[in-house]
């Protein structure tokens, strides 16, 4: 795993004051909807308070004195009316929270997503390639998720201080002795919801650790399914799999062993206070100093304190995720967009190439050199091959030619205009760059030729017929509009290839980058349509060429050998050279063979 | 806001309706019969639960006790007996709650083994799935059905499970205890709890589809972001961002909008259950007051009643509190279970027929195949290949070779016709021995982020370092090898990212080699490798090709012209069958291709 990933994760230790500061920067661009959750949670605390001294006062001047002989069926449905209208203003209270957390915590997500979406689509590629897609596609959605776990019961929590001060004050004025017991049983509380998220810290930061290795996993494995399907290694990719989530359980159970302990304390806290109450009550009774009735209500106070304990425990819990989270997101979130260069239009006609001594590595593999101080002028309108053999960085040499390589930007220029002083419309409409493996978008196959969805149709079609593909598509039901699965996937390579082609060709570029753009396309039809190409644009084109017929359409071959120019010249010059004719005669040899 | 509801394709779109959605029910017991070990936790919960309803409803129990025994009320306290039932409670307490500790881990050790075992179970099955289905389902939807939809059921164990298991029997074990202060008043607050049931009936169902459609957002989401990011240098190279900025603000916004709505139920679910506690508690206040001669009732069971009713109030707000919870762990586990009860169409026989070592004959009868659209993509395909022989199969993009291909591998099963090797019905074969006969070299050179070598291992499960040495020998790869970093340690990235394409086709096929198959089937594996390395491989073949057999798809006629048997295939049919120079003389399809093809070479040689 995470063999190229470098773009690094946080190292903030996963705390609850970590998780506490975290929530605070969060929250700051979305306090409208929290304070307003925050006042219903108010809402609600006093709603409890205030029902649990109705029931004393229900207790006292209802219940006992009506049996002590007072007829009091009047004062019945007047606390009953009580009752009801206290539950109401209380739920108002609990809706309010409950909408307005939840929209601050969906807020969160989405501008999470929206950043995520700004970075992945503005950072160049060398940026992308440190980190691994599982790795972003996990943080859009499980990352985005849980960093937003701790926002819903946040309010909830504030409830509980609420709920601290105002039952508090109740408590003083009942009885100060009662007072007292309430004094010992919120820090109590606090003790061992501190207790618990000290335990609960490194076990959780570990599971959420592991859910990110199942998530890799899957990744892998399901992109990879052909394969997996081929080599018959379901079995073994399954055991890889339920490793890691033998892992992913056994961190989780240590979680729920702890929590199991918490649950025990947050249930019977209360309940051991009322219980005290009771106790110390009988003998402020038996003083005069209250009445039954307080005792009712106090009861009734510290039974309701623990359900805001459930919400206080998951709270804590969530904090710690959510800093795990953030700091896997933050190096992505944060990492600045290098500046683009002003729009200024493309540079017209046929462009020139100069390669001024490119030299590149991977940064997955930096001694491996891939390009090795390339020097190479290609002259407006010019048609070059590459040629060499596998891994001597034909393919490399184009992404630096076309700007995706972005580390060589300053060392190549097109049209007189260094790549890097390119804004990306410019160059995008400057350049036409065909890839190896066609990807095509999950949408129609016009809106895969017509990206910008600025072309007409006669000049999709018109592109489509240059690269083969018009017939094809015009024989589908629905023509141009056929919708294409992920990657198009339900499309074969060949036609694959064809649509990619005909994507470049629709835009008309001074500069065409076909990197063995056809490989899947028989023999006549690749010749049909590089003919068709060389008579439609008089564009420069650089050409990564496997076959003999290809190489003989271009002005000048350029032989790769290992990452450096071994030779330059027409094909027939170059036959001189040993090793390009052993290269590129291997074909004829083996037909002729 | 209207266009938001325009279906993206090739992403999961939701057109089920609620109607058609089983109930929480059906998925629980669905689930349950997946993961039974679930089912065992539960029960012993249950029984555990009564014990802490127990401990509970000894509270208002020691408090009416009090007011009435302990002289509370009427104001001549007796400290002894009040601190007599003190002590009983608290005692009561410890052991139920000694009880639920106890009950608890054992409910999450089950619950943990039942949540691994479903994620694997999940994963397994997308991988037991027909080709088809994997070319149909974005790779991120189905990413989330072993990660955030198992996660969603997991946060309902965290939280909810013994919320869910427990507190119903607590608030029966309330009424029961109501029913023996007053039974009349007992039935009335039943009568006004029934309420909750309808309310609740009404807005699970509104809640369950509205958590659904946030589900299906967040794997339209998960979609749109995959292929934001696996087409990055499209993106690029054509500067597409804004258009794909565009699809991702547009999937982002559904899902906001969505989680908003699922929102709103969740918030109005909780109030339910605390309103009808207000209207229960002062009906049994009115009527308790007024009508105390008549039931018989002493002050301190009133307030023990009313008590009781607060008491109640807690598990329904603690149900209420992890509704959110339990609706999106039945909605995640609903799609998880949806996945498991896809069809798999390719399951091996029980008991499958073994296939001898060596070269392996192929027969196709009358075979027809379509991707389940309708669309012929084979008709009718017929032929007899003997064993040992190379078969090159050529024909045009789209001409439905590579299909043919991989039902020569059994990636999926002809819609119609059968296909035998070695005179065995390749339905027939035992997973393991066709795994190994037959062995397919796809176009794209998938590679695992491991090692070369561990890559080239994966060709065979027991395959030893020997083997490994043996098939670098024979496609002469060890200059190759000499050259990387770290030889064969070299580790080759993500999707094998490190390595240019030919070079994972290299490793592909020291993969195919290690396994030593009868028949090999290399389908276009040749298309992007130089000139040179294609010949060197070609070579390594030909020794490969000894004492099997080979069936190889290239779109260059070389392979054809030194293949025993060319298999020429046209819009799904097979057109012409024969050995090279036959078919050159027949003057049919292949003749022309061979003449384009010949024309090439002669242009430069």
């Amino acid at each position: 795993m995470a063999t190229n990933d470098d773009l690094g994760v946080d190292d903030t230790k996963p705390t609850v004051r970590a998780g506490v500061r975290l929530v605070r920067t969060l929250l700051r661009p979305h306090i409208p909807p929290f304070a307003t959750s925050v006042i219903g949670s108010a809402v609600f605390a006093a709603g409890t308070v205030a029902s649990a001294t109705a029931l004393g006062w229900i207790t006292d001047r209802v219940v006992i004195d009506s049996f002590e002989g007072d007829i009091a069926g009047a004062s019945a449905v007047t606390a009953a009316a009580l009752i009801i209208a206290i539950a109401i203003v209380r739920s108002l209270g609990v809706v309010t929270r409950r909408y307005f957390a939840g929209m601050t915590a969906e807020r969160v997500e989405r501008s999470t997503r929206q950043a995520l979406a700004q970075q992945y689509l503005s950072q160049p590629m060398s940026w992308l390639r440190r980190a691994s897609t599982g790795r972003l596609v996990a943080h859009v959605d499980s990352d985005a998720k849980v960093l937003t776990h701790s926002l819903h019961p946040l309010p909830f929590s504030f409830g509980v201080l609420f709920l601290a001060i105002f039952s508090g004050v109740r408590l003083v004025i009942i009885d100060p002795w009662i007072a007292l017991i309430a004094l010992f049983l919120f820090p109590a509380m606090t003790v061992i919801n501190s207790l618990y998220s000290r335990f609960v810290e490194k076990p959780l930061a570990e599971s959420q650790a592991e859910v990110a290795t199942v998530a890799g996993i899957a990744h892998e494995s399901f992109e990879g399914a052909l394969i997996v399907k081929t080599l018959g290694r379901r079995q073994a990719e399954v055991e890889r799999f339920d490793a890691a989530a033998d892992n992913l359980r056994a961190r989780r159970q240590q979680v729920g062993f702890i929590r199991s302990w918490m649950d025990i304390f947050r249930h019977s806290l209360p309940q051991v206070g009322i219980l005290v109450v009771l106790l110390v009550g009988a003998n402020r009774i038996s003083s005069g100093s209250m009445s039954p009735g307080d005792i009712v209500e106090i009861a009734a106070l510290f039974g309701a304190l623990a359900i805001p304990m459930l919400v206080f425990g998951f709270l804590l819990e969530s904090l710690i995720p959510s800093v795990v989270a953030w700091n896997r997101l933050r190096p992505v979130i944060e990492a600045p967009i290098p500046e683009v260069p002003k729009q200024i239009g493309r540079p017209e006609g046929p462009l020139e190439v100069v390669v001024d001594g490119v030299s590149f590595a991977w940064a997955s593999a930096p001694d491996d050199i891939v390009l090795d101080d390339i020097a190479l002028t290609i002259a407006p309108g010019e048609m070059v091959a590459i040629v060499g053999s596998t891994g001597s960085g034909k393919s490399t040499l184009c992404a630096a030619i076309a700007g995706v390589l972005d580390d060589v930007d300053d060392h190549v220029i097109v049209g007189g205009r260094a790549l890097q002083d390119f804004h990306p419309a410019d160059r995008a409409e400057a350049i036409a760059y065909v890839f190896q493996e066609a990807f095509l978008f999950a949408e129609s196959i016009r809106s895969n030729i017509d990206l910008d969805g600025d072309s007409s149709h006669e000049s999709v079609v018109m592109a489509a017929k240059v690269a083969a593909a018009d017939e094809w598509i015009s024989s589908l039901a629905q023509s141009y509009d056929t919708p294409i699965g992920e990657r198009g996937v339900t499309v074969s390579g060949g036609q694959r290839q064809r649509i990619a082609l005909a994507r470049a060709l629709v835009r008309d570029a001074g500069l065409v980058i076909l990197d063995d753009a056809t490989s899947a396309v028989d023999t006549v039809v690749e010749q049909q349509i590089l003919s068709h190409l060389r008579s439609s644009t008089n564009a420069t084109m650089v050409i990564v060429a496997n076959r003999l017929a290809t190489i003989a359409l271009a002005d000048r071959v350029v032989h790769l050998v290992d990452g450096r120019i071994g030779a330059t010249g027409s094909h027939d010059e170059l036959l001189e050279n040993d090793d390009y004719r052993e290269l590129v005669m291997a074909y004829a040899e083996a037909g002729d063979g | 806001m209207a266009d938001l509801e325009t279906p993206v394709p090739g992403v999961e779109v939701d057109t089920a309706d609620a109607a058609t959605h089983d109930g929480a029910i059906q998925v629980l017991r669905r689930g349950l019969q997946t993961t039974p070990e679930l089912l065992q936790g539960l029960l012993a919960t249950a029984l555990i639960g009564v014990a802490v309803a127990i401990g509970q409803i000894s509270i208002p129990i020691v408090i009416q006790l009090a007011l009435d025994r302990g002289g509370l009320t009427s104001g001549e306290v007796d400290t002894g007996v009040v601190l007599r039932l003190v002590l009983m409670a608290f005692g009561v307490l410890v052991a139920t709650e000694a009880l639920a500790l106890i009950a608890k881990r054992r409910m999450i050790v089950r619950a943990e083994a039942s949540l691994r075992r479903l994620r694997v179970l999940a994963f397994d099955h997308v991988h037991r799935q027909t080709l088809s289905v994997h070319n149909e389902q974005a790779t991120g939807v189905m990413i989330s059905r072993v990660t955030s939809d198992v996660d969603s059921l997991s946060r309902f164990t965290d939280w909810g499970l013994f919320v869910w298991v427990v507190e119903p029997i607590v608030v029966l074990c309330i009424f029961v205890a109501m029913a023996v202060y007053s039974w009349q008043l007992a039935l009335l607050a039943l009568v006004s709890f029934l309420p909750v049931f309808v309310a609740m009936r009404w807005v699970r169902t509104r809640m369950a589809l509205a958590h659904d459609e946030r589900r299906t957002a967040i794997g339209n989401l998960l979609g749109a972001f995959n292929e934001s990011l696996t087409g990055a240098e499209v993106v690029r190279a054509y500067n597409a961002q804004h258009r794909t900025q565009k699809r991702l603000d547009t999937v982002s916004e559904v899902r906001y909008q969505k989680g908003l709505k699922a929102n709103l139920y969740m918030s109005g679910v909780y109030v339910i259950g605390d309103l009808v506690g207000a209207v229960m508690l002062a009906a049994v206040l009115l009527v308790g007051v007024t009508q105390r001669e008549a039931l018989d009732l002493s002050s301190g069971s009133l307030v023990a009643i009313m008590f009781l009713i607060t008491l109640l109030l807690t598990p329904i707000a603690e149900l209420g509190e992890t509704i959110n919870t339990a609706q999106e762990a039945v909605a995640g586990w609903r799609k998880v279970l949806d996945l498991l009860d896809q069809p798999i169409e390719d399951l091996d026989p029980e008991t499958g027929v073994a296939l001898s070592a060596g070269a392996l004959s192929i027969a196709a009868n009358h075979v027809a195949f379509d991707y389940g659209d309708g669309v012929p993509v084979l008709r009718d395909v017929s032929v007899e290949l003997p064993a040992g022989r190379r078969i090159a199969i050529v024909g045009e993009t789209g001409s439905g070779k590579s299909t043919f291909a991989r039902l020569l591998c059994r990636l999926a099963d002809p819609t119609s016709g059968s296909i035998m090797i070695d005179g065995v019905e390749l339905t027939d074969v035992a997973g393991d021995a066709r795994h190994r006969a037959i062995r397919m070299v796809p176009q794209d050179g998938f590679l695992f982020d491991a090692t070369i070598r561990e890559n080239i291992s994966f060709g065979r499960a027991d395959a030893t370092q020997a083997d490994i040495d043996q098939a670098i020998d024979l496609l002469s790869l060890e200059a190759w090898v000499a050259g990387l970093p770290d030889g064969l340690d070299t580790p080759v990235g993500e999707r094998g990212s490190s390595l240019s394409v030919g070079e994972r086709q290299l490793v592909s096929f020291a993969r195919a080699a290690v396994a030593d198959p009868g028949i090999l089937i290399l389908d276009e594996a040749t298309s992007s490798v130089d000139p040179q390395t294609d010949l060197q491989l070609t070579r390594a073949l030909d020794r490969l090709a000894e004492g099997r057999t080979i069936v190889s798809i290239a779109h260059r006629l070389s392979t054809a012209e030194s293949a025993d048997i060319v298999l020429v295939f046209s819009d799904g049919e097979l057109i012409e069958q024969g050995g090279h120079d036959e078919l050159v003389l027949a003057g049919g399809r292949y003749a022309e291709l061979f003449a384009a093809w010949t024309a090439d070479i002669d242009h430069t040689a």
